[in-house]
Order: structure tokens, then sequence, then C-alpha cells
């Protein structure tokens, strides 16, 4: 952490986006979690995706629950909505924000103890319910703000700071999440921008659930020699089944790949996801062969990043309502109170 | 990319874009910290070191420091950085006692120097010192030269002059003044071990014009009427003055003039204003004292009726490009303008003169009228005879005097011990970690966002009263602690160190100009466009850093760094390390009996309270 504020001072050069908004303009107050924490990359990682994407911050709603991962909202996107919930309860507050307001962009930002220990329900249903969401885990295989105890998705055999070996199976959140509907889901790694920018990018086009489970190092607690969550373990072992390049409908180039080595993915608002095989056998649009890639490339000790899987044609939560287009927030009181002969009606069909 | 060297101080000294702007390399943010931390006599003594007239230059230097500086490419303004030099003058204690002491005993070795000017001077306090014997000539019944001679009065008080040559003389120097040297020969005959020529360039240009003999009684030419003022040959002026050309002469001159009751005084100039050669600020003070400058104007005729000067007739031109695309001056065809004047000041250039050096006697000169000299050595044709100041390469200023005296001092004291002078020492250096606990450094690292402080200004009623009174009031002590916490303590630098890095990328991200990147290395010129921002401005180095585990490059564009030290703070593993780098050009050192008791830099400075 540092006591400072970061200087208003900027590159002269700086450039604004077509909103005339600098990237600096998407940054929050001065982070005070441990310096070099993998989270805080995350957070300028978003801060880029935004900026890239022209999103107006005041149109974006961050939300979290309770751990250093929880804490980050504040470190970005100052001008944006904010809600930090109670432990684990991220994603039921999100729901009903989103249903009250489907106007906003919404972005949940978790942790792995947060989602995958307390949190779990409420992870799983958020997700099979398609909550158009991005909801990001900063998974760094430990409780990072109680000091380091395993998480859930600390894997077995995997070695804590004092040396004690975790017995127990982990949770897999990208299995589980397609497995559980989500229409988009990632994963990729804190000290891999150039990766993991694209996705976030695209995570806030989808228009449906949207999963990321991020790596994230926690350098005070989990970045050691036995540790499969630390830096030089990642890298080690990562493995990106394609690289993405998200084209704004307004800059579309068409480019020329050898046949079988790039697929692109239409989103609805004319966002292209190009994505350059980088596994043969892998097909990104495809659940089960998400899955079994998943599952094969795990049993041979790998960390299968990048996009693993999308659905162009994603359905989500106000869609399986049928609820008006516009956000409910917005209704007036005629439309919230019809009057008797309405009350009427929906009296009669219910008798 | 070629790695960045911690250990060459190229780099660094580079990074320190004031100092390295700066002839005499003066460490100016180790100065502007200790007047930061109101150790004016520290600061002062920082200053005396390398510049030797830190009361004289914190008045009058042309500042090549301040264009350079850093500040300048971030925000608007450089820091003041000229006029802290005077706080730290202006609020230090007696300094005698910090000064070295006149040798004990004399080395048999005897220097003279001809003029008494600022490069003169700096190399009698280099030598002196030392065991040297040496002699200064000057014409003039002070010693001092231009500084004393030309600079008036309101610009640069008496006593400061006094106070600072004093300090040189003061070290045994033997100053034989009212004797002007008529041949180099015979001071050659007298068996000198080296000579210093340091007579500057005393010779003013004249207009040679129809009317300028019938009218001469009126015209006079800037530098010997600047001089008699000074002396108090001439105590005043015509109402109706005209003053030609754009220096800083001219700027003296017609300042000088409204004080001496030219109540109606103008600048007329041939060029447009901004090529004018005078610096941006004496135009601005020329201006705010109710003196118009006229610009596209070239004399044509002194017109004069009686044998008196009745004013000046000038053709009107416009800047145009020829057929080659070359700027020239080209008449416009409008009519004449005539401007009523009782005096005319002519001040449009200053030259080069030796009339006391005989051609006969192996010293040569160039085409220019100007000696042959080695540019790095300072030494002329005659092995023992060397050159500095506005006599070497013509006319400069004080702080090229200065730093030209330094060079000279190195090679008369190398020359004396029968070295090779092209064997020039290297500068001393000191990198030092800043590091006090886990977010703190022993300099103040909070980047302050105030705007350029002005100085306070006398009025400019009771300013033009009389000559002799100081225009400028400098700096109180609390202006000057808000401008110099505007300093980004440059000579702070960031070190990087590959094999620590486990590439979090918490410095890239935390680095509030976009300083940081982690690439694949390439060659420079394209490297620079790959950056996490353009790095556009060339002459602005690169730091590298190669070795790290993924095979990437650090690199740091320099350019707008703002030593904040938030890359430090954030790296997990002390990467990244603020480390003080400081730098003292070689000086002629004592050889056996050790050198003079004063410590050159003093203790560090602690960050002032916030
Ligand atoms: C009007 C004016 C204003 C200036 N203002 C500034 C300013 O604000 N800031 C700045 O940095 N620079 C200024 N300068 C320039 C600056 O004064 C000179 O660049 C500087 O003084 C040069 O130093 P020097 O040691 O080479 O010689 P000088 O200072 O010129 O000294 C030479 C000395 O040698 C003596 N001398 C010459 N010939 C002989 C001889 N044969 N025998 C004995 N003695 C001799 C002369 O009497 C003189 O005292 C100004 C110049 C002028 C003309
Ligand atoms: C209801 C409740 N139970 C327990 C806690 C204590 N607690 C705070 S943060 C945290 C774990 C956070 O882990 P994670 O979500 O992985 O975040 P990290 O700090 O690792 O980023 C726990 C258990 C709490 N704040 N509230
Ligand atoms: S900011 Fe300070 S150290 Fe940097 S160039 Fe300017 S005066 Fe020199
Ligand atoms: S000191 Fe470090 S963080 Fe601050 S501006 Fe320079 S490179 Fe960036
Ligand atoms: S903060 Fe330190 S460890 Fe992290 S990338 Fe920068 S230098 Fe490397
Ligand atoms: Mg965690």
């Amino acid at each position: 952490m540092t006591f400072l504020n970061k200087s208003r001072f900027h590159h002269p050069q700086l450039a604004p986006n077509a909103l005339g908004l600098t990237r600096r303009d998407y940054e929050g107050a001065i982070s005070t979690l441990c310096a070099g924490c993998g989270h805080d990359s995350i957070s300028a990682a978003i801060i880029q995706a935004c900026f890239e994407l022209d999103l107006p911050p005041h149109r974006i709603a961050k939300l979290s629950g309770i751990g250093c991962s929880s804490k980050t909202p504040t470190y970005f996107l100052g001008a944006a909505h904010g809600f930090n919930s109670v432990h684990g309860r991220m994603p039921s507050v999100l729901t009903g924000a989103n249903l009250a307001n489907r106007d906003l962009v919404y972005l949940g930002v978790s942790g792995d103890g947060d989602s995958a220990s307390i949190g779990l329900g409420q992870f799983a249903h958020s997700i099979r319910r398609g909550v158009n969401m991005t909801y990001i885990v900063e998974n760094n295989g430990v409780y990072g703000l109680t000091k380091g105890q395993f998480s859930a998705t600390s894997d077995k055999g995997s070695k804590a700071k004092k040396g004690t070996i975790n017995t127990d199976e982990p949770i897999d959140m990208v299995a589980m999440a397609l497995q559980l509907g989500a229409t988009f889901v990632g994963r990729s790694f804190s000290g891999d921008k150039a990766q993991l920018v694209p996705l976030i990018k695209a995570a806030l086009r989808h228009p449906g659930a949207a999963f990321i489970d991020c790596i994230s190092p926690c350098v005070a607690f989990n970045n050691h020699e036995g540790s499969t969550k630390s830096f030089d373990f990642v890298r080690a072992h990562n493995e990106a089944v394609n690289r993405l390049d998200v084209i704004l409908g307004r800059d579309h180039i068409e480019a020329e790949y050898e046949p079988g080595t790039a697929i692109e993915v239409t989103q609805h608002d004319g966002t292209v996801l190009r994505l350059r095989k980088l596994a043969e056998e892998h097909d990104p649009t495809d659940r089960v062969s998400a899955m079994n890639h998943l599952q094969e490339r795990k049993a041979a000790g790998e960390i299968v990043t990048g996009l693993i899987f999308v659905d162009p044609e994603p359905e989500e939560l106000h869609d399986h309502l049928g609820t008006i287009a516009g956000p409910l927030n917005a209704l007036g009181d005629a439309d919230l109170c019809p009057g008797a002969a309405a009350l009427e009606k929906v009296n009669a069909a219910l008798r | 990319m070629k790695v960045t060297q911690a250990k060459s101080p190229e780099h660094f000294h580079k990074v320190v874009d004031c100092q390295y702007a700066c002839p005499a390399h003066t460490p100016v943010p180790e100065y502007i910290r200790l007047i930061a931390a109101g150790r004016y006599t520290d600061a002062y003594m920082v200053n005396w070191w390398s510049n030797v007239f830190p009361g004289i230059l914190g008045r009058t230097c042309d500042r090549p420091c301040e264009p350079a500086c850093r500040r300048g490419r971030v925000e608007e303004e450089p820091v003041a950085i000229c006029r802290l030099k005077r706080v730290a003058a202006d609020n230090k204690d007696d300094v005698t006692g910090r000064m070295p002491r006149p040798a004990a005993q004399p080395n048999g070795k005897r220097i003279a120097c001809i003029g008494a000017g600022p490069a003169s001077l700096t190399v009698a306090r280099d030598l002196a010192p030392l065991g040297y014997e040496v002699t200064v000539f000057d014409g003039d019944s002070k010693a001092g030269g231009f500084i004393r001679t030309q600079i008036p009065r309101f610009r640069l008080p008496e006593e400061v002059i006094d106070e600072e040559v004093g300090y040189v003389l003061n070290l045994g120097v033997r100053a034989r003044l009212g004797e002007r040297v008529d041949s180099l020969k015979a001071v050659l005959a007298d068996g000198y071990d080296a000579v210093f020529v340091g007579t500057g360039a005393p010779r003013g240009r004249d207009l040679d014009i129809p009317g300028r003999k019938e009218a001469a009684q009126s015209i006079h030419i800037g530098i010997d009427w600047l001089n008699s003022v000074s002396f108090g040959h001439i105590k005043s002026v015509g109402r109706r003055v005209v003053v030609l050309g754009g220096g800083n002469t001219a700027m003296d001159c017609c300042r000088s003039a409204r004080r001496l009751g030219g109540q109606d005084v103008t600048v007329v100039v041939r060029s447009g204003f901004e090529e004018m050669k005078a610096s941006p600020w004496e135009k601005e003070d020329a201006m705010h004292e109710g003196i118009p400058i006229l610009n596209y104007l070239v004399p044509k005729e002194f017109t004069h009726a009686n044998g008196r000067l009745t004013g000046v007739l000038f053709e009107k031109v416009a800047a145009q490009r020829d057929a080659d695309g070359r700027r020239q001056l080209l008449p416009t065809g409008e009519p004449d303008l005539h401007i009523p004047c009782d005096d005319v000041l002519v001040a449009i250039g200053q030259e080069n003169a030796f009339p006391w050096i005989e051609r006969d006697i192996g010293l040569e000169f160039d085409r220019w009228g100007l000696p042959k000299l080695d540019p790095k050595t300072h030494q002329s044709t005659i092995p023992n005879v060397f050159f500095g100041g506005d006599a070497a390469f013509g006319p400069k200023n004080i702080i090229w005097a200065v730093a030209h005296g330094h060079e000279a001092a190195v090679s008369i004291d190398l020359f004396c011990r029968g070295e090779d002078i092209a064997n020039r020492p290297p500068p001393e250096t000191s990198l030092t970690s800043q590091k006090m606990g886990i977010h703190e450094w022993s300099y103040d690292n909070d980047v302050s966002i105030d705007l350029r402080f002005k100085v306070p200004m006398r009025e400019a009623e009771i300013a033009l009263k009389d000559i002799r009174t100081e225009v400028e009031l400098g700096f109180s002590r609390e202006l000057a602690f808000k401008e110099a916490e505007r300093c980004l303590n440059c000579d702070v630098q960031t070190v990087f160190s590959p094999k620590l890095c486990i590439e979090c990328d918490a410095c890239m991200d935390i680095c509030p100009t976009d300083c940081i990147s982690f690439v694949d290395d390439g060659e420079e010129s394209e490297l620079r466009t790959r950056l996490r921002a353009p790095a556009n401005n060339a002459s602005q180095d690169l730091y590298v850093g190669l070795g790290l585990k993924t095979g990437r490059a650090m690199v740091k564009d320099e350019d707008v760094c703002l030593h904040c030290g938030l890359c430090a703070e954030r790296c997990p593993t002390g990467a990244w390390d603020m480390q003080k780098f400081l730098l003292e050009t070689a000086k002629p050192k004592a050889q056996s009996c050790g050198r003079a008791a004063a410590p050159r830099m003093p203790a560090p400075v602690a960050a002032p309270e916030r």
C-alpha cells in the first residue's frame, strides 16, 4: 500500500477515447492492497478495458463482496456506481440491481473465498439464471484478507506459506460455470494483460452471464515454491487455448487466416470476437467440446486459459422473465398503479 | 537494446536535466532540497563549489537549466532554478569558515590570469588553494569583469559582486588591478608556468550609416556607455532615447536609460520579436517599465541638424523566404519611419579583439579572429597559454565563463604536473539508496502541483528613481519553500534490478506518467513506438533492463518521470529503488598535502515535515 496519492500529472500524449476521457479518468482511489498484488493488475486491466470500450463510467455498476479482491472496486472507476455487499452476497445484490435497472453495465468482482466458499450458492444461482453481467473472480487460492488460509479453489497438494499441504479437492469455477450454463466463460492470469484486457472487453460486451476466473497471485501469502497459484507456477503451466481480438463494429477489418486457425463470433451488438486458435481440438462455441478440453488438459497438469466458451446467441434473465425493455426503476406512477380496472382484470385471471 | 548500465554515470547524469544543461553541472536538485529544508548555507556551498558566484548567478544567470527542466514537460513552466539560487545566497549564514583556506605552502608554480572576469576568477579559485601562485591582471580598478562593468546595478547590487569576488581574492590570489596587459610576449617572458587569457569580448559593434560622424556626440556604443554608467562617469541621458539592437545588452541599455532621465525610451530591432536574442524575461522586464519594443525596422540614417542628432530614420522590412527557402528581411516598400530622439545607444553586438597579443609569437587565430583552441582542454597553439570565457569562443555568459574556467584549471594543473592534458579526470559520482522505511524516503516524493511562483518586484515607480535600486526583491523563505517543492528531484533515480523482478506489473500500473513498459526487446527506434506511451522525445534516453524470466525487456522512458517513487513503493520485491545520483565535475586536486578542508556535499537532506 502507498500513502501518497498518484499525481494528477499525466503523460502529455495521453490519448482520449471517443468520450473525450483518458485512461486516467477511469482510475479510482489509490490501492491499499499489498504492493505487487495480482488484484491491482486486474483493476488496471478493467480500467484499460472500460477506457477502450468508451464506456461512460457513470453507466457502470461495480459490485463486490468481502475480501482483498472485493475491496478493489474502490481502486477503479471512481465515477461508477458501487456496492460492497456482505461476504459472498454480491451475486444476489447484483441480480436485484440488474432487475431494477437493466440499463447499467454490471460488473461483479469477487474472490475465490467470496465465491467458492461462503458464496458458492449465490455464484451458482446467478449463473444459472443468466444474469447479464461480467462476473470476475480474482482467484489467488487463499483468503488473502484474513491472512492466507487455503480457499476452496486451492489445488490439492498445494503448499501454504508455513508449509501445510492442502488435502481437499479444489473447486474449478470454470468447470462449474460451464456446467451451470454460463454463456461466456474465460480464464486468465493477472500477469498477462495482453490476454486479460480483451477478455474483459468481450465479457462486458456479452449480453448474458459472462464469467472470468482470473488467477491472481497473492504476493503476501501464496507466491512461494510449492504453491500452484504463484507467478512462476502459473507462467510455467499456462496453456492458452486462443488469442482474442475484440473488434468493435465500427472498426471491423477482414483479416486473412489459414483455414481453421481462427474463428469469428459476432455478438448481438455487432462486436466481433476473433479467436486465433492455439489448441487444435478446442471449439469455443461448443459447450461439450469446451468441457472436454478443459478436463483433458487439467488432467495433463495444464492451466487452460483464454476464451473457453462463448454462446453467440445467449439468453438472459430479463428474456426469461419477459420484463419490459426499459429499466423498472424508470416506471412512473401511472405504470405502477394502473387503476382499479387493471386490478380487476388481474384478479379475474386468478379466479 | 543495450542494457542500461547502472555503473555508467552518463545515463543518470542525463536524467538530471537541469544539472546536465548547466555548463558547470551544478547539482541543482540537491541545492533545491537544501533550500526546502531551510539549510541555506549548505545550499550556498553546493553552488559555490560548482559555479563560484551563486549570489551573482542567482540574479543574472542565463539559466540554460530552466528550458531543460523536466517540470516544463509535465506542466506549464520549469522550476525557478535560478532565483532559488539567490535565496540560498540571501539567507545563508557567514560562510567564510566554510571556504577553502589559502595554501599553507606554495607549490612553486606561477600562473598569470589576464582579465579579472568570471573565467579568470574561476581559474584562480580552483588553483590558488592548491598552492599555485596565481596573479590576476585587469585594466579596470576593480575585479569582476563585465559582471561589474556591464550588468547594471538595478539587476545586481555591487555588494554582491564585492562579496563573491572577495571570496576568490581571499584565497591568496594576487590581484594586479588597474594594470592593462599590453603584450602577451612580455607576460610569457616573465616566466609564468602557464597563462590563462580571460579578457572577454570587449569591443562593441558600431553602426556605420549616414549621419554617424555628424551626430557622434549623441551616439554611444552600448557596452562603452554601460561601462561609463557603471563607473559613474555618465549620470544622465537625454529625454528621448532610441536603443538599437535586440539582445540583452539592448535591454540593459534601455532600462538604464529609463533610470537616468530617459522618459521616452524605445527599443528598435531589425528582426521580429520572437527572434530577438534577449531572454524572454529581459524583454518582459523592459516592457514592464514602459519601454516599447518596435520590430522589423532597419536603421537607415541618423538625422541631424546643426551638428546635433535629431533622430533615426528606419526602413520597414518583413521576413520573407527567398528562392532557397532562407528567411530574409526584405523592404516592404512602405514609407520610412522617423523616430526623433536626443540620444542613441547602439547595442548590436560584441566582438573579440586581441590587439595586445603579438601575431609572431606562435599564437594562431582563426579567420574570425578567435584563437585556435582545443575545445576540451582550452589549450592554444602555445602549449602553456589557455583561453576561457568570452575570449575563447566568442561572447556567451557568466556560467559558461565559469565552466571554461574549471576546464582550463584542470588543464593547467595537469600541464604543470607534466601530465597529458587530453587525459581528463572523470567526474566524481555516487548513487545512494534513499529508502528510509517501507514507504519512506529521505526526500519529499509527493509531487507538488503548484504553478511557478513569481519573484516579487519593487514597484516600478520606486525602482525607476535610482539606478542602484535593485528591482527584484527575491523570494521570501515561504515562497522559496513552495517553489522548491515544485522540483521533481530528478537526481533521485529509479534504479532497476531485473534479477529481483517477478513481472507483476505493479510498477507499470501505478506510474502516473506511463513511463514503464514490459515489452519484447527490439531496436531502439522501433521500441520507442511500442511502449505504453509513445517515447517521442528522442533527446531523452530509454532505461532498459534485460534478463527477466519471461524474456521480455523492462523499458522505462525517462522523459516525463516525476521521480515520485510510486514504482518503488509498489514493487513487492524491491526491484525498483530510488537512489540519489550526485555528480561533481572534476576539479584540480591537491596532490599530496590534502585538499581544502570544507566537505563538498553536505549531509543528506531529510524530507520536510508534511
Ligand atoms: C550589457 C551586458 C549584460 C550582460 N548581462 C549578463 C547577464 O545578465 N548574465 C550573464 O550570464 N551574462 C551577461 N553578460 C555576459 C557576461 O558578462 C560575459 O559573458 C562574462 O562576463 C564573460 O566573462 P569573462 O571572464 O570571459 O570576461 P569579462 O567578464 O568580459 O572580463 C574580461 C576582463 O578582462 C579585462 N581585460 C580585457 N583585456 C585586458 C588586457 N589586455 N589586460 C588586462 N585586462 C584586460 C577587462 O577589463 C575585463 O574586466 C552581459 C554582457 C553585457 C555586455
Ligand atoms: C460472513 C463473514 N464470514 C467471514 C468473514 C471473514 N472473511 C473476510 S474476507 C474472507 C475471505 C476472503 O477471501 P477471498 O474472497 O478469496 O478474497 P481475497 O482476500 O483472497 O482476495 C473471510 C473469510 C467475513 N468478513 N464475513
Ligand atoms: S524538476 Fe528539479 S531536478 Fe528536475 S530538471 Fe527541474 S529543477 Fe532539475
Ligand atoms: S518514479 Fe516511478 S512511478 Fe513515479 S513517475 Fe517515475 S517511473 Fe513513474
Ligand atoms: S513492481 Fe517490481 S516486481 Fe513488479 S513488475 Fe515492477 S519491478 Fe517487477
Ligand atoms: Mg482469495
